[in-house]
């Protein structure tokens, strides 16, 4: 690992901090790309060799990583918490969950626990697999 | 049995930069800067309490392998070395503000908490460090 290398990943973490952070916004590849300073396609694909999964991949499971959240800590409708944590469209929304989760919205509310630790592992380790 | 926590470690990629970052921006204390020569011994803590310090370890020979110490510099630029520190403050977003103004990459806004209100940011090199102003 060169000193190249610890800088690459660096920046493939600040722009997955991005995801993190402004998961809501309608962010891109290019977007992200800008965050890292690289071109789109060296981003693609150096953010998949970095942490195993496309950008893509990601900001969708964080996404229903937060729709989870808000669906065990409030009352909120499963539409608000789609277009709140930047789904498109309720269908969309709906659909990756159960992909991700394995089961709907509404099933996994009736389900879940609250959990009361520090916010920023709940978010590491609730992100669906 | 035990009383209290007096030490605790974090990696860091170079320890002059730890220095510019930890007490340049975050405005800890050095507690202790001691050239052992076969290691720095640097360790920060909050002003005014130094029985409290964390140390600012560059990972590398003797201590471990340059392979494994590659890992180790691998791990913490992903953000997965482990390493993480939360403080407390009295002004959460008073001092996220100030932080900000000095070019402090944040991960988190101040956000309104069940404990509190909080915030989260890293380090030059990756580690993940939060700051709460507990729930009066």
């Amino acid at each position: 690992m060169s000193r190249a290398a610890e800088g690459s990943n660096r920046r493939m973490l600040r722009a997955r901090d991005t995801m993190d952070r402004d998961y809501a916004r309608p962010l891109d590849v290019p977007a992200l790309a800008r965050v890292a300073h690289v071109s789109p396609a060296h981003f693609a694909r150096t953010f998949r060799a970095t942490f195993g999964e496309t950008p893509h991949r990601y900001l969708q499971r964080r996404r229903v990583e937060r729709a989870m959240y808000l669906l065990r800590e409030s009352d909120r409708s499963v539409t608000d918490i789609a277009f709140e944590v930047g789904f498109g469209s309720p269908g969309t929304f709906s659909r990756t969950f159960r992909g991700i989760v394995g089961s709907s919205p509404r099933a996994y509310r009736k389900e879940a626990v609250a959990a009361a630790v520090p916010t920023c592992f709940t978010m590491a380790w609730t992100r669906p697999g | 049995m035990f009383n209290a926590i007096t030490q605790s470690q974090i990696y860091v990629l170079d320890q002059d930069e730890a220095l510019d970052f930890y007490v340049g921006k975050l405005g800890l204390e050095v507690v202790a800067d001691v050239p052992l020569g076969f290691m720095r011994w640097l360790t920060v803590g909050v002003p005014g309490h130094p029985e409290r310090q964390i140390l600012l370890e560059r990972p590398g020979a003797p201590a471990m392998s340059e392979e494994t110490a590659e890992q180790v510099r691998e791990l913490v630029t992903k953000g997965v070395m482990g390493g993480w520190l939360i403080f407390t403050t009295d002004d959460c977003r008073g001092t996220y503000k100030t932080l900000l103004d000095k070019g402090v990459e944040f991960t988190e806004e101040p956000t309104e908490r069940p404990y509190g209100i909080d915030c989260g940011l890293r380090d030059p090199f990756g580690n993940r460090i939060r700051f709460t102003q507990p729930k009066a």
